[in-house]
């Protein structure tokens, strides 16, 4: 019984468990005061990195299913997204609430008069209704519309990376290789690009042309 | 709201003989000394908070505030909490990866436009009377420390090489070695690490060389065994770890304007009304606390360093 449970839902809960480890180790490190000398900006880095990996993560389950078929992907799409807003969330709470204790003079500077800090509100000002409305009951309540208004997430993740860039002191490698890795993430959602990518992939593996699903069968509505 | 009230400064003849405060190293080590063969001593030297002793002698400081009374940051915060590009670009590897950085023996070249060029051994620096001055750090990415810092004023050091009437600048060198330095390894950068001083700002005697900090010496990763400290401007001028010191006709490139021209001027004073280009300096987290405090013109030390820039235009000479 549970070797079968495991089997059928080893990703869910590898996705479940790995999503809640940073926040646990965050957790710990509180506790610990092992969050170096100046706490607060160590759980906004953290939680703000965290976020974005959850992020890519979820732009992955796509691009796996539809270039490698591996349909699993598809059943942690939501929960990636939804554990990376979560850790949006806390990060922009700690950042508003926590750092500039919602004093709207200093949020007036240190916010809206500042590049990277507008990308970052930007992105989360679209990962919010992405957020509440990923349930199914919404899905079906916005029908076609769904699908439009999810896409923006690629515009959010853009904004991410661009908050990121602009944020770092000066050697940008780090955010950089982020940026690259959403590019791919981005590309190869393009028809075209898939199309070209599986190709290439079933001529490597010696099969006929179009014997892939290259479907985005995740989209339809259960 | 963080505004400081007239009230709460203190006056000036207080504030100016607190700074004369200072104690030399010798007096230090005699306390020590003495206070080891149980002889009773009058020095004052509050309890550090979170302080580790961990060569057998405890930080110790004069006072436990800054002159405005702000409380000293605690030594282990000092001492793991750290902006050395040299060692990583994370702040809490600086302590473990500087642990076994090689200061023995060590030479400062003094040089330039100078009439008595001149290369100083360590031991021939610890010989500049030590004294003790507590000093606010701002960091230029908006957080703070107070440090206690031991060391002597630059000016002294300057008047012994005699600089000569063309000088107009005084360029620091950091030592350049990536075998003990891993962050000199990469090609991001470009090592060494170099600051600028105009003439009048090195022989201001708020300007000092540091070797040491909370009365011990200074740990490598705040930049043994020699450094600069220049309260009123942000942090990253303190140039750590000092090989080599000219006294130049032009102004020096600094490392952090080669590296982003937009961002960082040569001066880098401390202004609040002068946003970084990404981020606002309105505003500082001292380390310890949660909220903000607000940012000080020069760092608190407006009336000491404002004059040396009247007349000039702080937001294009930044």
């Amino acid at each position: 019984m549970t070797t079968k449970m495991l089997k059928a839902h080893w990703l869910r809960i590898t996705v479940h468990v790995g999503a809640l480890i940073p926040l646990a180790v965050l957790a710990w490190d509180y506790a610990h005061d092992q969050l170096t000398a100046d706490p607060i900006r160590a759980i906004i880095l953290r939680t703000g990195k965290t976020a974005l990996i959850l992020l890519m993560l979820s732009l992955t389950c796509t691009p796996v299913n539809t270039l490698f078929g591996f349909k699993p992907a598809i059943k942690v799409r939501r929960a990636l997204g939804m554990y990376a807003f979560l850790y949006a969330a806390i990060h922009v709470a700690v950042f508003l609430g926590v750092d500039y204790g919602f004093d709207p003079v200093l949020l007036k500077d240190a916010l809206f008069e500042r590049p990277y800090a507008l990308a970052g509100l930007a992105a989360f000002t679209i990962l919010l209704p992405l957020a509440i409305t990923a349930t199914r009951g919404w899905m079906k309540r916005l029908g076609p519309a769904w699908k439009k208004l999810h896409r923006w997430v690629y515009l959010a993740a853009l904004l991410v990376i661009l908050h990121f860039v602009w944020l770092v002191k000066a050697d940008i490698r780090e955010p950089l290789t982020y940026g690259a890795v959403v590019v791919v993430l981005l590309m190869v959602r393009i028809p075209r690009v898939r199309k070209w990518v599986s190709r290439m992939r079933n001529q490597l593996h010696g099969k006929p042309r179009g014997s892939f699903i290259t479907r985005d069968v995740s989209r339809q509505i259960p | 709201m963080n505004t400081i009230l007239s009230s709460e400064i203190t006056p000036e003849h207080l504030y100016l003989s607190r700074r004369k405060f200072l104690i030399g190293a010798g007096a230090v080590a005699a306390t020590a000394l003495l206070s080891a063969c149980g002889v009773p001593t009058t020095t004052v030297t509050p309890a550090v908070p979170g302080a580790t002793p961990t060569d057998g002698t405890a930080p110790r400081s004069t006072m436990g505030t800054d002159e405005l009374g702000d409380k000293l940051t605690p030594y282990d915060s000092v001492t793991n909490y750290n902006n050395y590009y040299e060692f990583s670009l994370d702040k809490e590897e600086p302590a473990r990866l500087a642990q076994g950085f090689k200061t023995t023996p060590w030479t400062v070249q003094v040089g330039g436009l100078v009439n008595n060029p001149k290369t100083f051994g360590m031991e021939d620096l610890l010989k500049f009377q030590q004294e003790e001055r507590i000093y606010r750090l701002r960091c230029v990415e908006a957080w703070s420390m107070v440090i206690p810092w031991m060391g002597f004023p630059l000016s002294r050091l300057l008047k012994e090489v005699d600089p000569l009437s063309k000088a107009k600048y005084v360029r620091f060198e950091t030592i350049l070695d990536p075998q003990q330095m891993p962050g000199q390894r990469g090609g991001y950068f470009h090592w060494p690490y170099v600051e600028g001083l105009r003439m009048d700002e090195a022989m201001h005697d708020l300007t000092i060389l540091a070797t040491g900090l909370y009365g011990k010496p200074l740990p490598p990763q705040d930049g043994a065994p020699i450094r600069l400290v220049v309260p009123w401007k942000y942090g990253f001028k303190g140039a750590k770890s000092l090989v080599k010191i000219d006294l130049v006709e032009a102004m020096p490139i600094s490392f952090w304007m080669a590296s982003a021209p937009n961002e960082y001027g040569f001066y880098a004073n401390v202004n609040p009304d002068v946003s970084h280009p990404r981020w606002s300096q309105a505003t500082e987290r001292r380390i310890g606390e949660l909220s903000r405090r607000k940012t000080l013109l020069f760092n608190g030390y407006a009336d000491q360093v404002a004059h040396l820039y009247d007349g000039m235009d702080l937001h294009k000479y930044f």
